[in-house]
């Protein structure tokens, strides 16, 4: 039950400019297990996605994995060739991108990006392949499934078009789902619907997603575990209650206080101050220092690391032994 | 569709009409045609014969109106320099024409595309760069030059082509054809690739930049996310967007290769109808001038059809917009 299906160790990426290499990823450390959703949270710009497309080896150049491992299914997956990464993207990771409507190709029927996929990972007859796909399509409750296979994207609503994609990525049953905030561009009616479709099938099946997000809501109903992200490094981990009621980390309890509370309307929301360090402006130490109220001396110039606290990960020197109350 | 087709199809009467009128009365006041039939020595007498026997001494709606009562029917008059039907002569020299067109689209398209397709996947590589540094002297150097180059290459100092004429010809029926003797091809081969090398490289840059454009898109990321071959991916996904734009241009391009063959006939003596129309220019020969016109003309218009309707058959957004708009 516990086993991991993704394993993260140190992973950095890296894009070299004329200047400067930077550093959008930077030492990431987590695991994901069967059937678990991992939610990632941090501002715009933090790495979520340099992170996710580093995972299923959609790096665009000149990015690239500078550091680090990745494991899939207790195999090593970070330094594969191309064309044996080609064979996992689909097959073992499906990937969902924002915006529906971008995201499928707009001169074929659903069906046949539907059926192409199947075909290429299951290797079966395009009889078959077109039964699955109904059957996906009904899985993602699209309604009237079997007569609207062969219509085209635009001839459904955005919510729809979302089923298609969630469809497609699930189409050859992978063991990993990384979701880059498939709500986002949804109108809000339909948003908690696409959740809770993507969680049913992935549930039943025991998919592990990773799920980046902005939406605080969104991740206090799905996720099992958090991941916070800042300025390329995750600086606090958990489950998803410890990381929303008793948040350890400064930013941490910034990024929880700027959730608007549902009752009493007129409550502060407790902004951070400042903005996140441009990459090629990083500080040293711990790079959120700037911005952090209880910043103190070693934070200056001694990066902490994400270190058990409880039950959670926390890469702050509060928690450190040697200085606590100091 | 059937309401959308016929809409163009009217539109497109139109655009001929105009086109018949303009041709027909921008000639009406160049030159007098009975001087040049007649030459020096005439009569007043031998005059109004011709006048009469031309139809120059009836007003000029009455003219036009024939002009087009005839061209329906594929009768544009007797030639004011031959003395034979117009049709006859343009029907005659029309398969040297179009056989000479269809080749150079053929490799201009066949090449565009794929040299554009070429260039765009492997943009960065040396070979898509020394066709696209290539690509720039096809477009900047005028056709003539072309012909000239290419006459001087392989016709005077190599002599493996012929630089002039169509070469033996076979005919089938009232269709005079050049393909089916090896003269007939080797002699094409030159005037096909300089009337083509222009728009060849246009079609090529096209289809790079939207190929280019096409790959940046997220279904494109989103087909990749599913581990789809790179086969697929560029053929399947990307190319069939990036031919939407494409068509409309290259559908242009095709009826400016029937118009520009004008120079590529002349430099070649290519015994086709733009070298019938450079000739009957010299005599202000207005039947066969007029003839041509309407002729390129109506190709034009077939081919900007044509076009419209791949619309249909490619962009099924298109498609279903139309057919919404018939209900
Ligand atoms: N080609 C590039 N060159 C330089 N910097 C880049 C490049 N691509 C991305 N970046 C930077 O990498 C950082 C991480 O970007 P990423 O898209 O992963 O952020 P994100 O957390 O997903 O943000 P968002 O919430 O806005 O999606 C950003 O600061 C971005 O500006
Ligand atoms: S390490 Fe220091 S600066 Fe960084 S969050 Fe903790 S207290 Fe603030
Ligand atoms: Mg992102």
């Amino acid at each position: 039950m516990s086993e991991n299906i993704l394993d993260v160790i140190d992973l950095s990426v890296e894009i070299p400019t004329r200047h400067n290499i930077l550093k959008p990823v930077d030492g990431l450390n987590f695991n994901i297990k069967r059937g678990e959703i991992l939610g990632v949270v941090g501002e715009s710009g933090a790495g979520k996605s340099m992170a996710g497309n580093a995972i299923i080896g959609l790096l665009e150049r000149p990015a690239h994995i500078a550091d680090g491992e990745i494991w899939l299914n207790k195999k090593r997956i970070d330094n594969l060739p191309a064309e044996s990464m080609r064979k996992i993207r689909g097959k073992e990771i499906g990937m969902i991108f924002q915006d529906p409507l971008t995201s499928l190709n707009p001169l074929l029927p659903i069906g046949e990006q539907l059926t192409e996929t199947i075909i290429e990972h299951l290797k079966i007859s395009k009889k078959e392949a077109l039964d699955r796909a109904i059957t996906l399509l009904e899985e993602v409750r699209i309604p009237a499934a079997t007569q609207r296979i062969n219509a085209y994207p635009h001839q459904f609503s955005g919510g729809m078009r979302q089923r298609v994609v969630i469809a497609l990525a699930l189409a050859a049953e992978p063991s990993l789902v990384i979701a880059d905030e498939p709500t986002t561009a949804l109108d809000v009616s339909v948003q908690a619907q696409i959740i809770s479709v993507l969680k049913k099938i992935c549930k039943e099946r025991g998919t592990a997603i990773m799920l980046i997000t902005h939406d605080m809501g969104v991740i206090a109903e799905s996720a099992d575990r958090v991941a916070v992200m800042y300025s390329g490094q995750i600086v606090e981990i958990g489950k998803t209650y410890n990381i929303i009621k008793k948040p350890r980390h400064p930013y941490t309890v910034g990024l929880m206080g700027s959730i608007p509370a549902l009752k009493g309307d007129n409550e502060r929301l407790v902004q951070i101050p400042g903005s996140m360090p441009r990459l090629n402006n990083i500080p040293p130490g711990c790079s959120f220092h700037p911005r952090c109220e209880k910043a103190f001396e070693p934070c200056y110039n001694k990066r902490p690391l994400l270190s058990k606290i409880g039950d959670s990960k926390v890469a702050c020197w509060l928690y450190d032994e040697g200085y606590k109350n100091g | 569709m059937i309401a959308f087709a016929i809409r163009r199809i009217f539109q497109s009467i139109i655009v001929l009409l105009v086109v018949g009128l303009v041709a027909f009365a921008m000639f009406n006041f160049v030159g007098d045609p009975v001087d040049s039939m007649l030459g020096q020595e005439r009569t007043d007498a031998d005059v109004e014969r011709v006048r009469t026997q031309l139809g120059l001494d009836k007003p000029f709606p009455v003219q036009y109106y024939r002009f087009l009562e005839g061209a329906i029917q594929g009768n544009f008059g007797i030639s004011y320099r031959q003395g034979r039907p117009v049709s006859e002569m343009i029907a005659e020299r029309l398969p040297a024409t179009l056989e000479l067109a269809f080749v150079s689209a053929f490799l201009a398209i066949i090449f565009g595309v794929t040299l554009g397709i070429f260039t765009a996947i492997y943009k960065k590589g040396w070979a898509a760069n020394i066709i696209m540094t290539l690509s720039l002297i096809g477009v900047s150097l005028p056709t003539f030059l072309i012909g000239i180059l290419l006459i001087y290459l392989f016709a005077v100092e190599l002599s493996w082509l012929p630089s002039f004429g169509r070469g033996e010809v076979v005919d089938l029926g009232w269709w005079r054809t050049g393909f089916l003797t090896k003269s007939g091809l080797l002699a094409i081969i030159l005037p096909a690739i300089t009337l083509g090398l222009y728009q060849m490289t246009l079609i090529m840059r096209l289809v790079r930049s939207e190929m280019l454009e096409v790959l940046r898109q997220d279904y494109i990321r989103f087909a990749r996310a599913r581990g789809l071959k790179d086969r697929s991916i560029y053929f399947r996904h990307a190319l069939k967007n990036t031919l939407v734009p494409v068509i409309t241009v290259t559908g242009m391009q095709l009826g400016s290769i029937i118009a520009f063959a004008i120079i590529t006939e002349t430099v070649f003596q290519w015994p086709g109808v733009g070298l019938l129309f450079i000739n009957s220019i010299r005599f202000v020969d207005i039947p066969v001038m007029a003839a041509y016109l309407m002729l390129i003309s109506l190709m034009f218009v077939t081919i900007n059809f044509i076009v419209d309707m791949l619309y249909f058959a490619i962009d099924p957004r298109v498609r279903l917009e139309k057919r919404g708009d018939e209900k």
